[in-house]
């Protein structure tokens, strides 16, 4: 689907895959992980990122106009690309901060390695499985009807809306394309590694798990057992935002970053 | 020209015009196990009359529906591989790409050639989309999944010397050696399904037989593309006629106008394609259309009072029409 979509000028080729990546700021890095719907350099969170920091704020393979190499196919995958990302680009001393799906990946970056990181910052992340055999952890997006998972999402639903009939054809394709790659990585477990949860020991950076408190998809719950499964992990709500805080409240988001990395 | 008989097998009595959906999620509490035998048997009697007339015979498969009770190829086949006698069998088709085993499915496809003395025609599919749900089957790199399943499934047909290993990127089997081998050397025919352009040049490239359904006019640029396939293979012969299945729907009347009337009947049967639960989630998104949801609760009460007659719909009773309207 990516030969459908004007990536001229748009890519940076790094760790040998051509993606897409807004830098924007000064100061420390922060290498922002968008969840499965993307991100888009209108964000508002970007600017209020880019105000304390250098933001990197890549499109994961196989998403927004990145490239997805063939072989990647895991979230494993994309963990180890985004650890030699930081290595050619030589960032040191990075924020990570991972929303949903992204969280995911920065939660599987860090059991991997903390070399390059000072903090970590885990935003209504998925990718641990709590409950029994019997219930679902995470609303499944693929069977579930886009309408309701919006109601879902967003403490304001409208906030999130999408309308299909108008959004012009590269947008579409880039839906389709995150939807696609979603797919990939997430299919089945569905948003979970089995064996994340029991690694998360090692992780030995300070770590921030902030969640939505109107966040239906995956409940705030879960959010507080990902954070004990982190040692030394301070938990916060963000008010009036659901599973996406950095798009309902990034002035928010940011706030709680920043002083979360000042103080620790 | 050969003419196959040809029934999804369905269960009539719970097409509900105004269930969110007709596939996936419908809940078997609308599945009554007396109604569901009778129907099998009644739809196994088909065949066997088939059979004496001199058709060939199609089964087909679908998952968590009522369109199409039947969930396993290969399980009618294998019945009807007993008691048929001169019917060739086609499975059209076995969903090679949702399946977890496909060393399984060239065991089951050889045991129904062996039963029927070679008369097993083996139809690969894709399968359409919904059926990722029930099947849990990743819906991305399918085509990859399939050829490889596809190929695999040959190997083990056409291998008599002992075991093999396979270490593939989807399937991975240390010792790959099926009994029995098929019945027809060195395997049984093979089918596939096609709308599209790209996948009719593979299979015309391969010398498949290639089916399709209501394409209509875009019939001949997939057979088209068929012939092209199957001339960059360095054949020098045209591809025979027998290299090419179509499946339209037709209606049979008295008169003309009985005949488009029973032909609205048939088309509205299509529109339980687009009664899914996942119809509107995606962008662009196929929105279920509203003729389908006409007379739903009239038509639940009917069916619920009308258990037990176990009767296919028929255009001509008057619940058969509400039904599928």
């Amino acid at each position: 689907m990516l030969d459908r979509i004007d990536t001229a000028n748009s890519l940076t080729e790094i760790a040998g895959v051509r993606i897409e990546l807004i830098k924007r700021g000064t100061g420390r890095p922060l290498l922002l992980l968008h969840p499965a719907i993307g991100i888009k350099s209108t964000d508002r969170v970007i600017d209020e990122l880019a105000r304390s920091f250098t933001l990197i704020a890549p499109s994961h393979p196989g998403f927004g106009r990145s490239e997805l190499p063939r072989a990647m196919t895991t979230v494993d995958d994309l963990a180890y690309f985004y650890l030699d990302l930081m290595e050619a680009m030589d960032l040191r001393e990075v924020v990570l901060a991972g929303v949903s799906f992204g969280g995911w990946i920065a939660a599987e970056i860090a059991i991997k390695s903390t070399e390059r990181l000072s903090h970590l910052v885990l935003a209504d992340a998925v990718g641990i499985k709590l409950g029994g055999r019997e219930e679902r952890d995470i609303v499944d997006i693929f069977t579930t009807r886009q309408s309701e998972v919006d109601q879902l999402a967003y403490h304001d639903p409208k906030i999130g809306a999408v309308d299909h009939a108008t959004i012009s054809d590269e947008d579409a394709h880039i839906l389709f394309r995150n939807r696609e790659a979603t797919a990939l990585f997430a299919w089945s477990p569905y948003m979970y590694d089995p064996k994340l949860a029991g690694r998360l020991h090692r992780i030995r950076v300070p770590t921030l798990v902030l969640w939505g408190a109107s966040d239906h998809i995956v409940s705030p719950d879960y959010g507080r057992a990902y954070s004990a499964l982190i040692g030394g992990a301070q938990f916060e709500l963000i008010e009036d935002a659901g599973h996406y805080p950095h798009i309902e409240r990034p002035d928010l988001f940011t706030r709680k970053i920043v002083e979360f990395v000042s103080c620790s | 020209m050969k003419v196959y008989s040809f029934s999804e097998q369905s269960y009539p009595d719970a097409w509900f015009d105004d269930a969110e959906s007709l596939r996936v999620s419908l809940p078997n509490q609308h599945c009554d196990p007396e109604i569901a035998s009778r129907l099998y048997n009644r739809y196994l009697d088909e065949w066997m009359l088939a059979d004496e007339l001199g058709l060939n015979i199609i089964v087909n498969e679908h998952h968590a529906t009522a369109t199409c009770m039947s969930a396993s190829v290969h399980l009618t086949l294998a019945i009807l591989a007993r008691q048929t006698k001169r019917a060739r069998l086609l499975g059209l088709g076995t969903p090679i790409a949702n399946r977890n085993d496909p060393l399984r499915v060239a065991e089951e496809m050889s045991i129904i050639d062996v039963i029927s003395r070679g008369r097993l025609e083996m139809g690969f599919i894709k399968g359409v989309p919904y059926e990722i749900v029930p099947a849990n089957a990743k819906p991305v790199h399918v085509m990859d999944r399939f050829w490889e399943a596809h190929d695999l499934i040959l190997k083990a047909m056409t291998t008599h010397d002992g075991p093999f290993s396979w270490e593939g990127e989807h399937f991975q089997y240390r010792s790959v050696n099926i009994w029995p081998r098929p019945y027809q050397q060195p395997h049984p025919p093979v089918w596939s399904s096609s709308s599209s352009p790209g996948s009719s040049r593979a299979l015309g490239g391969r010398g498949y037989v290639i089916a399709t359904v209501m394409t209509g006019y875009r019939a001949k640029a997939v057979f088209d593309e068929y012939r092209n396939g199957w001339k960059n293979a360095g054949r020098s012969q045209r591809a025979p006629l027998d290299r090419f299945a179509y499946m339209g729907f037709v209606a049979v009347g008295k008169s003309e106008a009985e005949g488009l009337r029973r032909a609205e009947l048939v088309k509205s049967y299509l529109q339980t394609n687009t009664q899914e639960l996942s119809a509107d989630q995606h962008a662009g998104g196929r929105a279920v259309q509203e003729s389908t949801r006409l007379h739903g609760r009239e038509r639940r009460r009917q069916a619920v009072s009308t258990r037990g007659l176990a009767r296919p719909l028929s255009p001509d009773d008057d619940e058969g029409r509400q039904a599928a309207r």
